[in-house]
């Protein structure tokens, strides 16, 4: 009963879950988990379903069939996206969402985690001296201390996608899913993202959504490769690399057959 | 500091010393300008002009409310009308009420129902008797009607364009609805002819004076209060829902309260607006709150400057300072060079009047920096 006892170490565990777009099974029968402070990469090629696994766990999206636990004991399913939020599951798109009118300060400041995010609280709430320190280690973590008062608007693309990153990190989750964090990066970019996911999983889990098969190779202790809404494999870069079906998947892609 | 550091993406320029520039002209020195001067003195602000100045500031009230919503959140309300109709018709009831004997048949119920033959007051006429009853329904009801509707709009998620097509069909049922004699509000004539406000004729220009001054203190007070949401952590919520309504909700936020609590504000706004107009005026008809109307509010922010609350009140009063000029002029060609307006705007100043002497003090200081880079060499 080796999965039994799997289940009980993960931090996430989707069982059978089916997704159904007008007939399309964006997702059939999946079943996936990650364990606690786990870095985990996904990769399958487009329209594998790789985004809606997130947008599943993270309440964007409802499954038609099977279930999602976070941790022990919590049903995502029917949860609204703020309530999971809360639960501690933080979501990095893919194109970088920011709020580009506001100063990079301003951005992580919304991002906080605070007990209560309704309009009157926040109308009144005043920042502690905390909360600016925890504002400026995070400007530490992703590179961005010089940037503090800038708009956030302005910032490059790599830098746009590490702030979004330090606000999901403000946000505290325990379970943090990023949606292709290196598209668009300089290589020195994608190598310090890749050190900034690796330092930020010592402390909770990752699951992250990567084409660039060097970045994964940068990265990844567990791979999963998606193909079709199912889980085709899983093990290390060298044993998904080796698997004869993710070969015959990625056909003609060179990124994984060198 | 710490807290002002923090919102400067959102207030630029500050604006605390124009601030009070403005106010003590508006408040002190333009009244004195009416009173002191002899009439043939070019100095003298006629009885005119300081009322119509009240009814343009009466809009910049609106125009702030409006800008909250469609210039910092980005939703784009044309039914702002709808709001500003209710606040005006509820002070208008009260004063129809007050008129009295005066009216043309002698009547205690007002003019037009005497015409329309209606016996007895209906019953929603008769707690605007009272004059508090009128002043807080003024901003009440506007605010209760925009949170029944905003609830279920925003509940729906309904945004973009969709949002500005629904509150459109709302103001032009507001105005097939006011426009009715069974409604019992005036029909197309709407309500009119009052004679005084809790014992003060309002033909009398000191009347019309203290309603000018009123109308700047609460202009003030809106303008405080905008600032405050604005500078909030609420108000950088608002922003955020603007640019990237997605992150907002997965940072834990839910933008549907955000934006029924604006709509609410700017609600009240427009209905604080529409009861300043109303005595001011003289005359408020569904003509008044319709669709057109709507779409001109929108103008005005978007000339003034949109996410500049400053922008907002410089909008509404230059373009209706130039309607009453240029109606006087040319009347049949005010809606073109209106629409002209706003396509030059749209197109050539995308953030109005304000962007405009923004870029001019840029250039000057540019300007005086290279003059004195001229100097020393």
């Amino acid at each position: 009963m080796t999965e039994q006892k799997s289940f009980q170490n993960s931090i996430i565990y989707l069982d059978a879950v089916t997704v159904d777009y007008d007939g399309f099974k964006a997702l059939n029968q999946l079943t996936f988990m990650v364990n606690y402070k786990e870095l985990r990469v996904v990769i399958g090629p487009n329209g594998a379903g790789k985004t809606t696994l997130l947008d599943v766990i993270c309440g964007k999206t409802k499954p038609a069939a099977g279930r999602v636990v976070f941790g022990q004991d919590k049903e995502l399913i029917g949860k609204q996206a703020d309530e999971i939020v809360k639960l501690g599951i933080g979501r990095k798109f893919q194109a970088p969402s920011i709020y580009g009118n506001l100063t990079v300060w301003e951005n992580l400041d919304l991002s906080l985690k605070r007990n209560s995010k309704g309009v009157f609280p926040t109308l009144l709430g005043k920042s502690t001296a905390e909360e600016r320190e925890r504002i400026a280690q995070n400007l530490e973590t992703i590179n961005l201390k010089d940037y503090a008062h800038t708009r956030a608007g302005s910032l490059s693309h790599g830098q746009k996608q590490w702030l979004e990153i330090g606000m999901v990190i403000l946000l505290e989750p325990s379970l943090l899913l990023v949606d292709e964090p290196v598209a668009g990066m300089t290589d020195k970019e994608t190598e310090q993202t890749g050190r900034l996911l690796q330092s930020l999983a010592e402390q909770r889990a990752i699951v992250v959504i990567e084409h660039d098969m060097d970045f994964v190779r940068q990265i990844a202790r567990t791979v999963t490769v998606l193909h079709e809404g199912t889980v085709i494999c899983e093990g290390t870069v060298e044993k998904v690399q080796a698997d004869d079906r993710v070969r015959e998947i990625y056909l003609g892609r060179q990124k994984v057959a060198h | 500091m710490m807290a002002s550091k923090e919102s400067e993406s959102l207030a630029p320029g500050g604006g605390g010393l124009a601030f009070w520039v403005v106010g003590f002209i508006l408040l002190i020195a333009m009244p004195l300008l009416n009173v002191l001067p002899p009439e043939d003195s070019w100095l003298h602000l006629s009885d005119f002009s300081l009322n119509r100045f009240g009814k343009f500031l009466a809009f910049a009230i609106l125009a702030l409310g409006l800008d909250l919503i469609w210039g910092y959140t980005g939703i784009l309300s044309l039914g702002q009308g709808v709001f500003f109709g209710l606040g005006a018709y509820c002070m208008g009831m009260h004063m129809m009420l007050t008129i009295g004997k005066e009216s043309v048949y002698g009547s205690d119920l007002p003019d037009f129902m005497v015409w329309n033959q209606v016996k007895e007051l209906p019953f929603f006429w008769k707690p605007f008797y009272s004059f508090p009853a009128a002043v807080i329904g003024a901003i009440l009801v506007p605010m209760l009607f925009a949170l029944v509707f905003g609830f279920f709009a925003f509940r729906s998620r309904i945004k973009g364009v969709y949002f500005a097509i629904i509150t459109q069909a709302l103001a032009l049922a507001a105005w097939l609805v006011f426009n009715r004699n069974d409604t019992n509000l005036g029909g197309t004539n709407g309500l009119t002819d009052f004679k005084q406000l809790i014992g003060y004729r309002l033909s009398d220009p000191g009347t019309q004076r203290v309603l000018y001054i009123v109308t700047v203190l609460c202009l003030g007070g809106a303008y405080l209060l905008c600032r405050w949401i604005i500078r909030s952590r609420a108000g950088r919520v608002l922003v955020a829902v603007r640019d990237s309504e997605q992150r907002v909700t997965f940072s834990g936020y839910t933008p549907a309260n955000y934006k029924l609590f604006v709509f609410v504000v700017a609600a009240a706004l427009a209905g604080l607006a529409g009861m300043l107009y109303a005595p001011q005026v003289g005359i408020i008809t569904p003509a008044q709150i319709g669709v057109l109307p709507s779409l001109e509010m929108v103008i005005w922010v978007a000339v003034g400057g949109r996410a500049s609350l400053a922008g907002a009140v410089l909008g509404a009063v230059s373009v209706n300072y130039g309607r009453s000029i240029l109606t006087n002029y040319f009347p049949e060609l005010w809606p073109f060079i209106l629409g002209g307006l706003f396509v030059v705007v749209v197109l050539l100043f995308p953030d109005g009047l304000i962007g405009i002497m923004r870029k001019m003090k840029e250039r000057m200081r540019m300007g005086k920096a290279a003059a004195a880079s001229e100097g020393k060499r």
